[in-house]
C-alpha cells in the first residue's frame, strides 16, 4: 500500500517536473508539437523516453529503498536494530507489587543473537536479559527467575506504566508487547518498512548471484547453460512448428479439402492453452527433452498454422488475377506471389508463436527438468534463494523482451512492404 | 485475321436461396486487332463479368469465346490485365514489376532488359525503376500496372477502370498517355470506365451496356480516339459532336438508372 502511494507520488513528481523542465529548456517546432489536438490522436502520442528512464529508475530506487540496499541513497525506516528495554509490573498472589526491567538486544538478520548482562535489581520482581533478530520476535519468561511464578499465581499488570492483560497489546519504546493467553509477554520489535531479504533482497545481491552463478554454476549447470537450453528448447520448437505449421495453414488457404479436413482440428487446438499439455506430453514423452520440445512444437504449430493460413487469404484476388494473366503457372503464383504476399502475417505469427513458447518452456521446466531458466528459479524458491529467483525472473524477462525485438527488427528489415499495398 | 470474338454469352448463377442473377445474356461481339473498345454502363450491367470472362478468370453459363480461333477457357499472356489498383506486387522493386511477365514466361535478364527498359522510358519511370511501388503515387503505380501489362506483349488488353482512382490532372494525363500506347503497339484494348468522358475520347468503339439482364444497349464507332494521339484532349472536348454525344449517353444511363430505381421500389412496394 505505501509502495503503490510513494510510486504514484513518484509518478506525478516525475510528470510535473519533467514537464516543466522540458517547456522550459527545449523549444520543439517539429510537426507534432505544433498539433493543438494530442488527446485523441494516436500519432501524436509517442512514448515520451525521459518518462521509460524514470519509470526503470523508479521501480529500480523502490526496490533498493526497501530493501536497504548499499546502492540507493534513501531508505525507507528499517527494522529496529539495537539496544532496548521495558519495565513490567507483576503482581503478587498476596497483592504486593513490583517492577523489573526487560533489557532487549536486537541484533541484525541473520547474525549471531547475545545477550545483555545484567543485574537482577531489588525486589521479588527480578530484571531480565532477551535477544532475538531483526523482523522476529521473542517470549519473555519474565517470571522465570522472579521470586514468585505464574504458576503459584503471579501476574504481569502492568507495561512501561500501562495496564495489560491476556491479548493485550502495548507500545513501547521500539517495539509492541502482547501478552499472551498465558500471561507471558511477547516482544516484537518494531519491523519497519523494510523487505526482509527472504522475501526481497537488495539489488546487489542479485547480482552478485548472477556472477556467482554465471561463474561456478547452479544445480550442475552454469547460468550460459540454463538459458542456452532454454532458448534452444524454444528454437528448435519453434522451427518444427513453422516447418510443419506454415505449409499446412498454405494448404488450408489453397483448397477447400484441406481447409475442411484440419479446420476443426486447428480451431479446437488453438484454445487450448500449451500448458494444460504438459501433464499429456510428460505421460506420453517424460520429462526429457522430447517431451518438452513436442510441446513447443504444439504450441507454436496452431499459431504458425493459423498465421500461414490467414496470409493465404489475405492475398488480394486482383494480385493473383494480373499475375495470371501475366503467364504465371500456379508454382509461380505461389512462389511469386502468395509467398512474399503472407510474409507479413507469418512474421506477426512468429512473433506471437516465440512469445509462447518462451513462457511455455519456462512452465514446463517449473514442472520438470534438469536444466533451464525455469527449473533453476523452481530450485532456488525450494530453498528460499530470493535472490535467484529475482534473478532467474529478470533474465528471463529481458530474453523475452530481447527475442521480440529481434523478431520486428528483422520483419522491418525482411518485410518492408507490410501494410503499405 | 486476328480477332477476339464473343458469340452469344450468357452468364447466369444461383444465388443458393432459389433465386438467380442474369449478369449477361446473349452478348455477341467481335474485336479486330488494334480496336479500343470503350465499355460504359450503369452498375450491375455486367461490364467486369464481360472483362472477368474475356480474362478467363469466369466461365460463361453459355456461349464461346475464343482469340484468333483459339478458344478461351483459363487465363493466359495474350491477355493481360490492367485493374484499377493494389494489383501491383509491393514486395518487388517497380522494374521486377514491370519484368514479372516476361520472367514468368521464362526469358532470362538479358532477354527483357532491353523491352522492360523501354518500357520503362516510355511510361516515364526510368528514375524510379529500383523503388519500391508503394512508395510510388496512384499516377505512377497505374504507369507500372500498364507497362507491366504491355511488357508482356500480349495481343489483347483488358483495363478495369485503370483510372478510376485518379485525380482529374492525372487522369488526363493517363489517357493522353494509354492513346499513344494504343497507337505505338498497336494492341486490341477493351476498356471499362465510369466516365462518359473518358469512353468517349479513348474509344474507337463505344459499348453501352444496360442492365437487368447485362447486355449491350448500343454501340458507337467514334472518331475521337483517333483525332486524341497526340492532340490535346481538352480541344476535343470542344468539339460540338462531343457534347452532343456526351448528352446523348448520359441521359441514357440516367434513364436506366432510374428504371432501376423505379423497378426496386416497384418490387419493394
Amino acid at each position: 500500500m505505501i509502495v503503490l502511494i510513494i510510486y504514484i507520488t513518484v509518478f506525478a513528481i516525475a510528470f510535473f517536473a519533467v514537464r516543466f523542465i522540458a517547456n522550459r529548456l527545449i523549444e520543439r517546432h517539429d510537426f507534432t508539437s505544433l498539433k493543438t489536438v494530442t488527446f485523441g490522436d494516436e500519432s501524436a502520442v509517442t512514448p515520451n523516453r525521459w518518462a521509460s528512464i524514470l519509470s526503470v529508475l523508479t521501480i529500480f530506487l523502490l526496490w533498493g529503498a526497501f530493501t536497504n540496499s548499499n546502492w540507493t541513497p534513501l531508505h525507507v525506516p528499517g527494522p529496529f536494530v539495537g539496544d532496548t528495554k521495558f519495565t513490567y509490573v507483576m503482581e503478587a498472589p498476596n497483592g504486593s507489587r513490583d517492577d523489573a526491567t526487560v533489557y532487549v538486544r536486537v541484533s541484525p538478520a541473520g547474525e549471531p543473537k547475545s545477550k545483555i548482562e545484567t543485574e537482577l535489581g531489588d525486589g521479588f520482581a527480578k530484571n531480565d536479559s532477551v535477544s532475538v533478530s531483526a523482523w522476529r520476535s521473542v517470549l519473555v519468561a519474565m517470571d522465570k527467575n522472579d521470586e514468585f511464578k505464574r504458576k503459584q499465581g503471579a501476574k504481569v499488570v502492568e507495561v512501561n506504566g500501562s495496564p495489560i492483560s491476556p491479548g493485550h497489546r502495548v507500545q513501547v519504546d521500539d517495539g509492541e508487547i502482547v501478552m499472551t493467553s498465558k500471561g507471558t509477554l511477547n516482544f516484537i520489535p518494531n519491523k519497519g518498512l523494510q523487505m526482509e531479504p527472504i522475501w526481497l533482497p537488495p539489488p546487489e545481491n542479485v547480482v552478485d548471484r548472477v556472477v556467482e552463478i554465471a561463474q561456478e554454476g547452479y544445480q550442475n549447470f552454469t547460468l550460459l547453460e540454463h538459458l542456452g537450453w532454454s532458448l534452444l528448447r524454444v528454437i528448435v520448437g519453434f522451427v518444427l512448428g513453422a516447418v510443419v505449421g506454415i505449409p499446412l495453414g498454405y494448404a488450408m488457404g489453397l483448397s477447400d479439402w484441406f481447409r475442411g479436413w484440419f479446420d476443426p482440428i486447428v480451431e479446437f487446438m488453438r484454445p487450448v492453452p500449451p500448458l494444460a499439455l504438459i501433464p499429456l506430453v510428460i505421460i506420453w514423452a517424460g520429462i526429457g527433452e522430447t517431451g518438452k520440445i513436442i510441446l513447443l512444437f504444439l504450441a507454436s504449430l496452431w499459431i504458425m498454422t493459423i498465421a500461414a493460413r490467414a496470409g493465404v487469404s489475405g492475398v488480394k484476388i486482383t494480385k493473383v488475377h494480373a499475375a495470371y494473366s501475366l503467364g504465371a503457372s500456379k508454382w509461380q503464383i505461389m512462389r511469386y506471389v502468395i509467398a512474399p504476399n503472407s510474409l507479413p502475417e507469418i512474421f506477426t505469427g512468429a512473433r506471437v508463436a516465440m512469445g509462447v513458447c518462451w513462457g511455455t518452456v519456462v512452465a514446463a521446466e517449473l514442472v520438470a527438468a534438469e536444466k533451464g531458466a525455469g527449473m533453476m528459479i523452481m530450485v532456488a524458491s525450494r530453498f528460499q534463494l530470493t535472490d535467484i529467483v529475482i534473478m532467474g525472473i529478470i533474465l528471463i524477462g529481458a530474453i523475452g523482451y530481447a527475442i521480440d525485438i529481434l523478431m520486428r527488427k528483422s520483419e522491418d528489415y525482411l518485410v518492408p512492404w507490410k501494410g503499405k499495398g | 485475321m486476328s480477332t477476339l470474338s464473343i458469340d452469344d454469352v450468357s452468364m447466369r448463377f444461383d444465388l443458393g436461396n432459389g433465386e438467380h442473377v442474369q449478369a449477361l445474356k446473349n452478348v455477341t461481339l467481335e474485336l479486330k486487332t488494334g480496336e479500343l473498345m470503350s465499355v460504359l454502363g450503369p452498375s450491375g450491367c455486367g461490364k467486369t463479368t464481360l472483362l472477368n470472362i474475356v480474362a478467363g478468370f469466369l466461365a460463361p453459363t453459355e456461349g464461346k469465346l475464343s482469340l484468333n480461333g483459339v478458344p478461351i477457357t483459363e487465363p493466359g499472356a495474350e491477355r493481360g490485365m490492367v485493374f484499377q489498383q493494389g494489383a501491383l506486387f509491393d514486395w518487388m522493386s517497380v522494374r521486377d514489376n514491370v519484368a514479372f511477365g516476361p520472367k514468368m514466361g521464362g526469358q532470362s535478364p538479358a532477354e527483357y532488359a532491353e523491352t522492360v527498359d523501354h518500357l520503362l522510358d516510355v511510361v516515364g519511370l526510368q528514375d524510379f525503376k529500383q523503388k519500391a511501388v508503394y512508395e510510388l503515387s496512384g499516377g505512377m503505380q497505374q504507369r507500372v500496372s500498364l507497362a507491366r501489362c504491355l511488357a508482356n506483349k500480349p495481343d489483347v488488353i483488358l483495363m478495369d477502370e485503370p483510372l478510376g482512382a485518379l485525380d482529374a490532372l492525372t487522369r488526363e494525363k493517363m489517357q493522353s498517355l494509354v492513346l499513344k500506347l494504343w497507337k505505338e503497339t498497336g494492341r486490341t484494348i477493351i476498356l471499362i470506365t465510369h466516365s462518359v468522358e473518358e469512353a468517349l475520347l479513348l474509344g474507337e468503339r463505344l459499348l453501352v451496356m444496360a442492365p437487368r439482364p447485362g447486355r449491350i444497349h448500343k454501340e458507337y464507332q467514334l472518331p475521337f480516339a483517333d483525332l486524341g494521339v497526340g492532340a490535346d484532349l481538352r480541344e476535343i472536348k470542344k468539339h460540338p459532336d462531343f457534347n452532343t454525344t456526351r448528352e446523348e449517353i448520359l441521359s441514357m444511363i440516367w434513364d436506366m438508372e432510374e428504371e432501376i430505381m423505379g423497378r426496386s421500389e416497384g418490387a419493394s412496394s
